[in-house]
């Protein structure tokens, strides 16, 4: 809910749809988010859409940049294994050749 | 840190609809390789991480409808991880994963190898989950320690969600 959220403001409806669960259930939960402060809900006529605090929105931005960056040093040190691989092989002629005939 | 001078970049994505997360990198290497490197479990153990962290291999059968149990350790402290590969194709493996920490999850993991031509291969990543909550706390997991005010909030909220 709150990675939708981070999308654009949403209603409570909008929200409950992707998910099997009951509006009544999403307005529980976005009573929780109002009391904890992360989320506010907009008082104008029917549509009331909720939206994310920008303090939230940071967060998740966070979370996803520090999981990137986790990603980019996992496959950084799986270029030295692949470089290994590569002069390991050399001498044998075991390379796929299916791009390098043409030139 | 990086090795060659020219690292290809992580992009990353969190699904707004699903709760998935995929990742896209490139490598130099022909997909051969790269399925080798992710099958193999020594050379797996060598570069899997996190940062730091020493990876045993504890049980390790790359094919479909085997398993793999690995554990992670730093200074005496030790992080377990296994699952099944579901299936292990020419350019694909499908293969769950869960952290010993957490046994009621899991995540399906989807690694395709897209060959790009002139030994290049772009990896596409994907982890479906079973929540976004689950999602999200996966993404926040890992973070630094001392954590502010804000995370301590929402860690509140996702324990109230749940």
């Amino acid at each position: 809910m709150v990675a939708r959220l981070a999308v654009g403001d949403a209603t409570v409806g909008e929200l409950a749809h992707p998910y099997d669960v009951s509006v009544q259930a999403v307005s529980k939960h976005i009573k929780v988010l109002i009391d904890a402060g992360l989320v506010s809900q907009s008082k104008d006529a029917q549509r009331r859409p909720c939206h994310l605090e920008a303090e939230v929105f940071d967060l998740m931005t966070k979370w996803i940049e520090r999981y990137r960056q986790q990603a980019q040093e996992r496959y950084d040190r799986l270029d030295v294994v692949l470089a290994e691989m590569r002069s390991d092989e050399q001498p044998t002629h075991r390379r796929n050749r299916q791009q390098g005939a043409a030139s | 840190m990086n090795v060659t001078s020219n690292s290809y970049q992580v992009s990353i994505e969190a699904d707004p609809t699903l709760p998935i997360i995929r990742i896209t990198r490139d490598f130099d290497a022909t997909p051969a390789q790269l399925m080798r490197a992710h099958t193999d479990p020594e050379l797996f153990a060598r570069w899997v991480g996190p940062n730091g962290m020493e990876t045993k291999i504890v049980d390790w059968d790359a094919t479909t409808g085997g398993r793999w149990r690995y554990v992670a350790g730093r200074d005496g402290e030790e992080y377990g991880f296994h699952g099944c590969f579901h299936e292990v194709g020419q350019d694909r493996i499908v293969q769950t994963f869960t952290f010993d920490g957490q046994p009621d999850g899991v995540a399906l993991e989807t690694l395709q190898f897209e060959d790009l031509g002139d030994g290049r291969t772009r990896l596409h990543a994907q982890s479906l989950v079973d929540s976004f909550e689950g999602r999200d706390q996966w993404l926040a997991s890992g973070m630094e320690t001392g954590v502010d005010e804000g995370y301590a909030k929402l860690d509140a909220l996702l324990a109230a969600l749940r």
